[in-house]
């Protein structure tokens, strides 16, 4: 039954908003690649192998379950959780779909407010991953790099002088360190800015791209940029550089949405208020549509447009409404039409839940 | 288009990725994406990156054309995993991986991470106390060449001391 607990709470902490520019920077997240160094990677160790790991790891937790300001932290073995969990903490951003799906022995551990999640014989033994609202990098790092001192002092971790952390893929190697920043960039989009903007940024040895959607179009204007190189540079390099270009980001952001007002108000205005009419009418919305105007009505309320509505409703939904979370909340399995029926649904709901309050 | 990963489903998924400079186009369905783990939400392992991975391993360090039938047989005596089976699955099998393949892989990680060959971030306690006291010495001895050149004569006799503390310490491991 723990596992409902989690469910219950439907909302991780990233999810409710807040945190530094707030109004652009929905999630800052560091994430650590560690391995055991008695052990084969997860790729080509046996069952058993991998056992062991989730044995060491159980055995540290049960000397220490609680952590300073994380709660209790509850272990989730991946074999003994249902399809549609595993995809409602895909959804969540908490474990990846390789964990979900293809893990041998594969578990996650979760901190209360789900701050914290480690993944488990994923594609390394351990990942520690710190998941923050709004830009947060600097907390999400300490809070990382306090969770390895404590596995540090527990396990003996795969380490070569000259290489650093060793990685199953040679592209984590070093630092093991990936830091990423999920923005909302409506107004860069719109302007289309962004084409000339990510470039430049992919120039500087950091990766952006559209989190939902295809390819370089992303649906809901949100973009998650992160860096590449995790050798050869210290972990605070690699987070100071990552949050200049944020900070480049959200101010480019500020100003391209104050020049679409002075330029284009009426135009704005009428697409944000189409939008926000259709989520508190439509009884019938695809995902790709929901998450359009979602950031259109976020935008709208980030610019004073929309007035009475809480800004955390883009995070907030675009969970939400997702496949696996409308089925865990229908208590059944849909077909992708009752699917949007209900999306529709939860959306008017939550709309309405807003004005009544 | 066909998908470049099964080349039999409509490829729906198509995006380009700068890395260093070089533009590289993929073209895959979703299935293979899921497979992939890539274009989905908050995940970091880059499907992308992969693929580019084994185009990257076949480069030689230049002149060792020579050498390549004996890199591909290259076998680590922990895991059995060869160089050649690395080269097509672009993944390590164990620590001892990384040290039998030694400085094959300087090329690899020098085009990868812009250049870089080796570590300069955080140090583990338990595996890294012989790294710490390396990283110390070096620059101890930095100190003690100043101290030298300041004519600071018994700050440099201290550093001396310390010196040869640190590197009985090394090798007495
Ligand atoms: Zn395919
Ligand atoms: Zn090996």
């Amino acid at each position: 039954m723990t596992f409902r607990r989690f469910l219950q709470q439907a909302l991780s902490d990233w999810m409710k908003g807040g945190g530094a520019e707030a109004d652009i920077v929905i999630s800052s997240r560091i994430r650590l690649a560690r391995n055991l160094n008695a052990l084969p990677f997860p790729l080509i160790a046996t069952e058993e192998q991998l056992q062991q790991v989730t044995e060491q790891v159980e055995r540290i937790l049960a000397s220490h379950r609680e952590l300073p300001g994380l709660g209790r932290l509850e272990l989730l073995h991946m074999n003994q959780m249902k399809a549609l969990e595993k995809k409602v903490l895909v959804e969540k951003h908490l474990i990846s779909p390789a964990l979900a799906e293809e893990s041998r022995a594969g578990a996650v551990i979760l901190s209360e407010n789900e701050s914290l999640s480690i993944m488990l014989n994923e594609e390394d033994h351990i990942r520690i991953q710190c998941l923050f609202p709004g830009f947060q990098l600097q907390d999400a790092w300490h809070q990382a790099n306090s969770i390895d001192d404590w596995f540090d002092r527990n396990l003996d971790y795969a380490f070569d002088e000259k290489r650093g952390y060793l990685t199953s893929c040679p592209t984590n190697v070093g630092t093991g360190l990936r830091a990423s920043v999920m923005m909302h960039l409506p107004a860069l989009v719109m302007s289309g800015q962004i084409n000339r903007i990510f470039p430049a940024i992919n120039q500087l040895g950091l990766v952006v791209r559209g989190i939902y959607g295809e390819g370089s179009e992303s649906i809901g204007n949100i973009f998650q940029v992160s860096n590449q190189i995790t050798l050869g540079r210290s972990e605070t390099e690699i987070i100071d550089d990552l949050a200049n270009v944020a900070k480049q980001l959200i101010e480019q952001e500020r100003k391209a949405r104050h020049s679409i007002l002075e330029t284009s108000r009426l135009k704005v205005e009428d697409k944000i208020l189409r939008s926000y009419g259709i989520l508190a009418n439509a009884r019938i919305i695809e995902s790709k549509e929901a998450m359009q105007r979602l950031s259109d009505v976020r935008l709208g309320i980030d610019l004073g447009l929309i007035q009475g509505v809480s800004s955390n409703i883009l995070n907030e939904l675009i969970v939400l409404t997702q496949p696996g979370f409308l089925q865990q909340y229908a208590g059944e399995l849909l077909s992708p039409e009752k699917r949007d029926e209900r999306r529709a649904k939860l959306i008017r709901e939550r709309l309405l839940s807003e004005n009544n309050a | 288009m066909i998908c470049q990963e099964c080349g039999e489903r409509q490829a729906t998924l198509h995006f380009t990725k700068i890395i260093n400079g070089e533009k590289a186009e993929f073209h895959i369905c979703e299935t293979c994406a899921k497979e992939k783990g890539e274009v989905l939400p908050g995940m970091n392992n880059s499907f992308s990156i992969h693929n580019l991975l084994s185009g990257l391993l076949n480069i030689e360090p230049s002149g060792e054309k020579m050498g390549r039938q004996y890199a591909g047989s290259l076998r680590c005596p922990n895991c059995g995993l060869t160089y050649s089976q690395f080269s097509s699955s672009g993944r390590f099998g164990c620590a001892v991986c990384y040290q039998t393949f030694g400085e094959r892989l300087d090329p690899l990680f020098s085009k990868i991470h812009s250049g870089n060959v080796s570590h300069n971030g955080k140090i583990p306690h338990r595996s890294g106390t012989r790294l710490k006291i390396k990283r110390k010495l070096q620059s101890r001895k930095e100190e003690l060449q100043k101290a030298v050149m300041n004519e600071e004569f018994e700050l440099a006799a201290r550093l001396r001391d310390e010196i040869r503390e640190l590197e009985s310490e090394l090798s007495g491991e």
